[in-house]
């Protein structure tokens, strides 16, 4: 097998595996949302609202984690690993 | 109508989680990558641009003391700072490679006004433990994107200061206005929260 030919395999399997990283920095990020909301469930007061203010119905903590693992997972690391996968 | 002070720190641990995740997206690609669609290379400037700008609001509103005002007031422009210089260096309006030092010197601001505004010890409460803990982290963080100017090859740096912005927001989600830290818990607090 010839050195340019290993070398380029090698280059190609960091940047599947850098694309793997990018692509589970959402899930991952979700996963630990979701994690908390079952360690801490008070700390959405969504299922029990009754006799809460505004705020805090409005800002739950682990929903806003889930919340930003889906932004990143949805708009951010789709294009990301297309360009890293074009590279 | 205003949103209690935890809740503020919510939000803003939201933004810096997702300004972490976009930095630690980046360290992992490389620059080169990260800003091949313009949109992109816009994005995480902006962000810290924004959180910036959101300090004001809270400069105003949830002050209860001039050390608190200052604080906030330079927190706020550090950030807006930082963000506006790399937005300029992204645009191309700016060329010298020390405007991305501004970063770093809105972290170490930030962590010596954490340390210097809160004047409770750490286990007073969970809330004064956490400023403690965001200063001295954001103080030490400082460390990694100076080093990212003065080496800009070496990947690690980048992704030292994105865990650091992931630190912060994992102790900004952390805090509660008067919780106990570690079973500790001072009378002069006030009532407990859950």
């Amino acid at each position: 097998m010839s050195t340019q030919l290993v070398t380029e395999r090698a280059a190609t399997r960091t940047r599947s595996a850098r694309a793997r990283l990018v692509g589970l920095l959402g899930p991952m990020t979700m996963l630990g949302g979701v994690a908390w909301a079952f360690l801490q469930p008070y700390r959405i007061t969504l299922l029990h609202p009754h006799g809460e203010g505004f705020w805090w119905l409005l800002v739950e903590p682990p929903l806003l984690v889930v919340g930003v693992g889906l932004v990143f997972a949805l708009f951010v690391a789709p294009g990301l690993i297309e360009d890293l996968e074009q590279d | 109508m205003e949103p209690p002070a935890e809740h503020v720190h919510w939000l803003f641990a939201t933004g810096f989680l997702l300004l972490g995740l976009c930095l630690l997206a980046r360290a992992v690609v490389g620059a080169e990558v990260w800003d091949r669609r313009a949109w992109r290379a816009y994005l995480w400037p902006s962000l810290l641009f924004g959180l910036g700008v959101f300090m004001w609001p809270v400069m105003v509103f949830f002050t209860n003391s001039t050390i608190h005002m200052v604080a906030h007031g330079a927190w706020a422009q550090t950030m807006m700072l930082a963000g506006a210089a790399e937005l300029g260096l992204v645009r191309g309006k700016l060329h010298n490679r020390a405007w991305h030092l501004a970063f770093p010197l809105a972290l170490a601001v930030s962590g010596i006004a954490l340390l210097v505004h809160e004047q409770n010890g750490w286990l007073f409460a969970r809330a004064a433990f956490l400023h403690h803990a965001l200063g001295w982290a954001a103080l030490v963080g400082a460390v990694f994107p100076t080093l990212a100017v003065l080496q800009p090859r070496r990947r690690a740096w980048p992704a030292g200061v994105a865990l650091t912005l992931v630190v912060l927001s994992v102790f900004l989600f952390a805090d509660r206005d008067v919780a106990p830290i570690f079973g500790h818990l001072s009378q002069r607090a006030g009532v407990a929260h859950r």
